[in-house]
């Protein structure tokens, strides 16, 4: 019997996990220690089907077609177990690029395995492409006004000192913590996007 | 997570409902596998053999055409169970019993056993039965604990809860004005929180 046969069947349970916790939780070198796990799982079901195929005259067909069968649906089970995963991390990834913005905090970057930064990369640029060429000349930014504006300026609170902000005016406006300002919503609606300030209804 | 989802490849709820495991006897030898039973001692799986196989390799070798293994419903699917659902659905502990309690069942289904229609009859019954009690719940319980409500709950019930008190949440905050107001992204405010976590410890 090769080494890590009996793994085929019980590598699914492991990626499974990751609904319980977070999908996120896993590092880069963790998902690449399960691609890599399963891929060999592949190749040494692959590497039985060649035994059997050896066998096969001694024991007769018919009765190794089961547990073809059998290791073929499990086989299938992992991949299709391994893709729901990456696919589900993707999505997760995807909506991070709405949530936090094109700059992702340096530890969640670090959980992401090279190819999940390199498909960032790619959603960011696609994304930036795609904004710059709707709504007239200047663009359109999307992830603006997620909900619909009701006033052109409005009040905010810094929550945490943040260094000086220039306004499109040309003024420069220190975000200090627990200062309040008045400011131009589509300027600081990101910032209250990522928690730096508050905005203060009456 | 979704409930239209039911067939999707890539779902992860999927994957899990057809996790489970069903009481299968072995037909046909299956060599060289006699490890997937703890208690066979010999090398190959014999038939006659009885064994618990997630829901997916019993339903790859049991199907109208092969005939590897046959298939017995679980426990929670039988007559037994299937009486107390119809005597009043609405206290059984779903969750206990599923926790994909009506998504599996629906999936057995795919298994012509003789029970078939009437496992159909009951899964739709007691959903019948119940979901008046979770929409009450779920429209009822503002700013509450609702573990208790919701833990009897397959999952299938949970997401028809969790749009119910979403559903309330929103027209709350949009009576008191509160729709206006920007917040911080989720993810922002989740991620802040983990982070603040070890810190303080």
């Amino acid at each position: 019997m090769p080494v890590g046969h009996e793994c085929f069947i019980g590598k699914s349970e492991i990626v499974l996990k990751s609904k319980h916790l977070h999908i996120f939780a896993h590092t880069g070198l963790v998902v690449c220690a399960l691609i890599y796990s399963v891929v060999i799982s592949v190749s040494d079901v692959t590497f039985i089907f060649h035994q059997y195929e050896r066998s096969a005259t001694v024991a007769g067909e018919g009765g190794l077609f089961s547990g073809v069968q059998l290791r073929h649906a499990a086989l299938e089970r992992n991949k299709r177990c391994l893709l729901a995963y990456l696919y589900n991390r993707l999505e997760q990834i995807k909506k991070m690029r709405w949530e936090f913005g094109s700059v992702l905090p340096a530890e969640v970057k670090f959980n992401m395995c090279e190819q999940e930064v390199q498909w960032f990369g790619r959603y960011n640029k696609m994304l930036a492409n795609y904004m710059r060429s709707i709504g007239g000349e200047g663009g359109m930014d999307l992830t603006q006004d997620l909900k619909p504006p009701k006033t052109l300026y409005i009040e905010v609170r810094c929550l945490m000192d943040h260094g000086e902000f220039e306004t499109q005016d040309g003024n420069i406006v220190v975000l200090k913590k627990n200062t309040q300002h008045f400011l131009l919503r589509s300027e600081c609606e990101h910032l209250i996007r990522q928690g730096i300030l508050e905005h203060i209804v009456h | 997570m979704s409930l239209d989802n039911a067939n999707n490849y890539f779902s992860i709820d999927d994957i899990l409902a057809t996790q489970q495991r069903v009481p299968c006897k072995v037909e046909m030898p299956l060599y060289r596998l006699g490890y997937l039973d703890s208690s066979n001692e010999g090398e190959h799986l014999r038939p006659g053999t009885k064994i618990e196989m997630p829901y997916w390799m019993a339903r790859a070798l049991c199907g109208r055409r092969r005939n590897i293994v046959s298939v017995e419903l679980p426990k929670s699917y039988k007559e037994g169970y299937r009486e107390i659902l119809t005597a009043d659905p609405t206290v059984v502990d779903l969750h206990k019993l599923g926790p994909y309690f009506y998504r599996f069942g629906s999936e057995l289904l795919k298994f012509e056993v003789p029970d078939t229609p009437d496992i159909s009859k009951s899964l739709l019954q007691a959903f019948q039965g119940r979901i008046r009690k979770i929409m009450d719940s779920s429209q009822n319980a503002f700013h509450e604990d609702t573990t208790k409500l919701t833990e009897k709950l397959d999952e299938t019930e949970r997401i028809l809860f969790k749009a119910g008190q979403c559903g309330l949440n929103d027209f709350q905050r949009w009576e008191t004005r509160k729709t206006e107001k920007l917040t911080t992204s989720e993810m922002v405010r989740n991620h802040r929180k983990r982070k603040r976590g070890p810190e303080e410890a």
